[in-house]
C-alpha cells in the first residue's frame, strides 16, 4: 500500500525543508544556518542548556528529590568567600590543590613531548616503535594506571621503594601519603601517561613545516639553536596555542588520580576542586553549591584561557 | 562494602559511603522543606505468600564481590519456588548504586527490590527514594529481638520502619598464624585485652617484626578508631545526632593508642590504603582489624596460616564497629500493589534463607538464623558474630554519612603524623557540627 501511493503521488514541487528552497541555491539565505543545524541542536541539548540551568540550580539549595528546593539568591557562591561557613576551607584546599597540580604539571607536559616530538621527528631506525612505547600508555584507562601506580609506589611494600633501597637509596619514601612527596607522584604519573598525546600533536605540527625553511636557515648559516628558535617554534605557534591551552583544562580538571592513588590523603591535601564538587553534588546531594563552585572554577579557566589566548597574539603583532 | 576489588574499597575510602552506628529517636519538624514521609504509600498488605497474577521484580545490589553469587543462587532459588514472581538482579558499585537509585526513582525507572547499607537508609528515607515497610514488619511479627535490637532500631527513621535487616558486618580480628609464632607467641591465644595486646606487640618488636599496622584510610583505620572509641566509652554524636562527641576524651584516647603504635614502633609510618592486609597476608604483619569480609579474602591464600576473633577490648567496655546490609523496597511512578506483596514475600524469604548468605562472609541479622547449627558451624563467621550485641550503628539521621568523612580526615592526618591526636579530631569535630546544622536545614529535622 505505501508503494503504491509512493508510485501514484506525484512528487511534491518544494521539499521539506522550511525556506531552503527545492533547488540548491546558491545564495539561500538560511543555507549556512541549515547545515550548522544539527550541530547546533546537539550543542543546546548537551551544552547551552544545561550550563544555564546549571546557573538556575546555583541560585537554589538544590536537592532534585527534595520537594522543596528554596532560592536562597546568590548564598551559595557567598559561601564560597565566606571564611566560617562550612565549604569555605575545603572548598579553597581543593582549589589550591588543582592550582598546585595544574603549575606543575603543565610547564613538563609542555617541554617534554616537544623535545620528544623533536627526537622523535629525525629519522633513524626503529622510530615508529618508540613512537609507539611514548604513546601507549595514553590508551590506559586512568583506574589503569591509578591502581598500577598506587602498588608499585607503595611507602612500605611497592616495587619502587623496594628497588631504591636496593641500590642504597632512602627506601622508605612516602610516595602516596605526604607531601611533597604525593605531588610528585601525581605529576610524574600524570606526565608518563599522557606526555604520548601532546607529543604526537607537536609532531603532527612539526611535519607541517616546510623543509624549505630549514634549507634556507642553513644557508644563512644559522646554527642548531637559530633554527629552532627562527624556524621550528614560529612554525609550531599555532599548535603550541591548542596544546597549552587544552594541557591546562586538562590538569585543571584532574581527579582521577588523586581519587585512585592519594584518595586525596594527606588528610584532604590533594583533593582536587573537581574531587570535592563530585563529592559535594553527587554524594551529599548538595547541587546547588556543588553548581557554584563548578562556576566559579569555570570562571578561573575561562580567565587564564583568554591570557594564554593574549600572550599567544602578542607574540603575533 | 563487603568486596575484595581494592579500587571499589579506595572509592568508598574517600568518605563516599561506608559509616557505622548508634541510634536516636525521630526528630522535630519544622524546617525549610515539609516533612517527607518516604514519598508515598505502601499500605499493600503485607502477606508472606502471593498468588497474585505473574509479577517481574527488578532487584538492584552492589554485591560486586565475592558475596554476589551467593545472592544471585538464593534469587534464582526463590524463581524456582515463586512461579509467578520473577527477580531479575542487577549489581552496581556501592559508590555508584547511591547515586544511580535515586535518579533511576526519580525518572520512575527505579527497581523495585534494594539492597542499602544501614547508613544510608534514612537519607533515602527522607529523600524519598524508599517506602515504608512497618506494614510488612507487623505482618509477620518481627520484634527487636527476633534480630538484635541495634541492627533492628537502626532501620527506622522518624518513628517509621524503612528497612528490614538483612545481615550485619562487624569488624573482625585477623592475625597471621605464622608471624606470631615468628615473634614467640602463642598462635592459639589472641590478645583479649590491652595488657596482653601490648605485651604481644613489644615481644614481636624484640624479633624485630612490626606487628600491628595502623592504616590511616577510612578502610578499615576509621572503623577501628570507632571500635575504640566506643570501647573506651565514647560516641560519634549526640542522641539527637545535632553535635559531634568524637572529639572528646575518649576519641583522643582511642586515636592516640593508634597513633602510638607508630610512635613505639609496632607500625610503620605511611601505611598506604591495603598495605595492612597486604603486609598480613605477605607475613609481615600479624594483627589486623578487618571487616568480616576479609574471611573471603584470606580463604583464597591456600598456605597462609590465619585465624580471626572477636576485636580485644581495650578499654572499659567491649564495642565493635559494624556495617548492616538492609533491604528496601522503592517508590514507584505508579503503585503496583501486587509487585509491592511480591516485593515482600521476596524480602520475608531471602531473610529466612539468609544461612546461605552466611557463608558469602557475613552474620545473619536474623537471631533464629545466626544461633542454629548451621551458623556455628562456621567457625570465622560465628567467631565474629558472637559481638552482635555490641555492635553499634549511626544514628539514623539523613545526610549522616556525609558528615563522617570528616573524621575520616581527622583520623587520616593523625595517622599520617601531619596534626596531633586532640588537634586533628576537635578540628574534624568543628567541620561536622557545621555540616550537622547545614542537614538539619536541609532535611528540616
Amino acid at each position: 500500500m505505501a508503494a503504491e501511493t509512493a508510485l501514484t503521488r506525484t512528487p511534491p514541487v518544494q521539499a521539506g525543508e522550511a525556506g531552503a528552497g527545492g533547488r540548491v541555491r546558491r545564495t539561500g539565505p538560511l543555507t549556512p544556518y541549515l547545515f550548522l543545524l544539527p550541530y547546533f541542536v546537539v550543542f543546546a541539548t548537551f551544552v547551552l542548556v544545561p550550563a544555564v540551568y546549571g546557573l538556575w540550580i546555583s541560585l537554589h539549595d538544590w536537592d532534585y528529590l527534595l520537594p522543596g528546593k528554596p532560592f536562597v539568591g546568590l548564598d551559595n557562591y557567598q559561601a564560597l568567600f565566606d571564611s566560617s561557613s562550612a565549604v569555605y576551607s575545603f572548598f579553597w584546599e581543593s582549589m589550591s590543590a588543582t592550582g598546585i597540580f595544574t603549575l606543575l604539571s603543565v610547564p613538563l607536559l609542555l617541554v617534554v613531548p616537544l623535545l620528544l616530538a623533536l627526537l622523535l621527528n629525525r629519522s633513524f631506525k626503529g622510530r615508529t616503535i618508540f613512537r609507539a612505547i611514548y604513546f601507549a600508555p595514553y590508551v590506559l584507562g586512568v583506574a589503569v594506571i591509578g591502581v598500577l601506580w598506587r602498588f608499585l609506589l607503595d611507602p612500605n611494600l611497592g616495587v619502587v621503594n623496594a628497588i631504591l633501597g636496593a641500590i642504597g637509596l632512602p627506601g622508605d619514601t612516602p610516595w602516596t601519603t605526604a607531601l611533597p612527596w604525593a605531588w610528585v607522584t601525581l605529576v610524574g604519573v600524570t606526565v608518563w601517561w599522557t606526555l604520548g598525546f601532546n607529543a604526537v600533536i607537536y609532531l603532527a605540527g612539526l611535519q607541517d613545516i616546510p623543509r624549505e625553511l630549514y634549507e634556507a636557515a642553513r644557508i644563512d648559516g644559522g646554527g642548531k639553536w637559530a633554527e629552532f628558535r627562527h624556524v621550528t617554534l614560529p612554525g609550531l605557534r599555532p599548535v603550541l596555542l591548542f596544546v597549552t591551552v587544552n594541557t591546562i583544562l586538562v590538569s585543571a580538571n584532574m581527579f582521577g588520580q588523586s581519587y585512585l592513588i592519594t584518595q586525596g590523603a594527606p588528610g584532604t591535601e590533594t583533593r582536587t576542586a573537581i574531587m570535592y564538587i563530585a563529592q559535594v553534588g553527587l554524594s551529599d546531594y548538595k547541587m546547588g553549591s556543588a553548581a557554584a563552585m563548578s562556576y566559579l572554577l569555570t570562571a578561573c579557566l575561562l580567565l587564564i584561557s583568554l591570557v594564554v589566548f593574549r600572550l599567544f597574539r602578542e607574540k603575533d603583532s | 562494602m563487603i568486596d575484595k576489588n581494592l579500587t571499589r574499597r579506595g572509592v568508598l575510602g574517600l568518605g563516599l559511603g561506608a559509616g557505622g552506628a548508634v541510634l536516636l529517636g525521630a526528630c522535630g519538624d519544622s524546617g525549610p522543606n515539609e516533612k517527607v514521609t518516604g514519598g508515598g504509600q505502601n499500605a499493600a498488605p503485607a502477606a508472606t505468600s502471593y498468588d497474585g497474577p505473574n509479577v517481574a521484580l527488578a532487584f538492584w545490589n552492589g554485591f560486586t564481590g565475592g558475596d554476589g553469587p551467593f545472592m544471585k543462587k538464593l534469587v534464582d532459588q526463590f524463581n524456582t519456588e515463586h512461579p509467578n514472581i520473577k527477580v531479575s538482579m542487577n549489581t552496581y558499585q556501592w559508590a555508584d548504586y547511591y547515586q544511580k537509585t535515586p535518579a533511576a526513582v526519580s525518572t520512575g525507572n527505579g527497581p523495585d527490590v534494594g539492597v542499602m547499607h544501614v547508613d544510608h537508609v534514612a537519607t533515602n528515607a527522607a529523600r524519598g527514594v524508599i517506602l515504608p515497610l512497618e506494614d510488612l514488619a507487623k505482618a509477620l511479627n518481627f520484634k527487636a529481638e527476633d534480630f538484635s535490637p541495634p541492627v533492628w532500631n537502626a532501620g527506622v527513621y522518624n518513628n517509621t520502619r524503612y528497612a528490614i535487616p538483612l545481615d550485619v558486618h562487624p569488624l573482625g580480628f585477623f592475625y597471621n598464624k605464622s608471624v606470631m609464632e615468628k615473634g614467640g607467641l602463642d598462635p592459639e591465644k589472641p590478645p583479649t585485652n590491652n595488657d596482653e595486646y601490648q605485651a604481644a606487640l613489644e615481644a614481636m618488636k624484640a624479633k624485630g617484626i612490626q606487628g600491628d599496622w595502623v592504616t590511616p584510610f577510612e578502610f578499615t583505620g576509621s572503623m577501628q578508631f570507632q571500635s575504640l572509641l566506643w570501647q573506651f566509652g565514647g560516641n560519634l554524636f549526640d542522641d539527637q545526632g545535632t553535635k559531634a562527641l568524637f572529639a572528646e576524651q575518649p576519641g583522643v584516647q582511642a586515636l592516640t593508642w593508634m597513633t602510638d603504635h607508630i610512635k613505639n614502633g609496632y607500625s610503620p609510618k605511611n601505611v598506604a590504603q591495603d598495605a595492612d592486609l597486604i603486609a598480613l597476608r605477605n607475613g609481615k604483619n600479624a594483627f589486623n582489624w578487618n571487616g568480616i569480609w576479609t574471611i573471603n579474602t584470606l580463604k583464597e591464600d591456600k598456605n597462609l596460616e590465619w585465624g580471626v576473633a572477636p576485636l580485644p577490648q581495650i578499654g572499659s567496655q567491649k564495642a565493635a564497629w559494624a556495617g548492616s546490609h538492609q533491604f528496601v523496597q522503592f517508590k514507584q511512578k505508579a503503585k503496583d500493589d501486587n509487585k509491592l506483596a511480591a516485593g515482600k514475600v521476596f524480602i520475608n524469604w531471602i531473610s529466612q534463607h539468609s544461612i546461605e548468605w552466611a557463608r558469602g562472609g557475613q552474620v545473619p541479622a536474623r537471631a533464629e538464623i545466626r544461633n542454629g547449627a548451621d551458623f556455628k558451624a562456621l567457625p570465622e563467621q560465628s567467631a565474629i558474630g558472637t559481638q552482635i550485641d555490641y555492635l553499634h550503628f549511626l544514628p539514623p539521621k539523613p545526610g549522616i554519612a556525609d558528615v563522617m568523612a570528616t573524621m575520616v580526615t581527622a583520623i587520616n592526618e593523625a595517622v599520617l603524623g601531619r596534626k596531633e591526636p586532640a588537634k586533628a579530631l576537635s578540628d574534624g569535630a568543628a567541620k561536622a557540627n557545621q555540616l550537622l546544622e547545614q542537614n538539619a536545614k536541609k532535611y528540616g529535622s
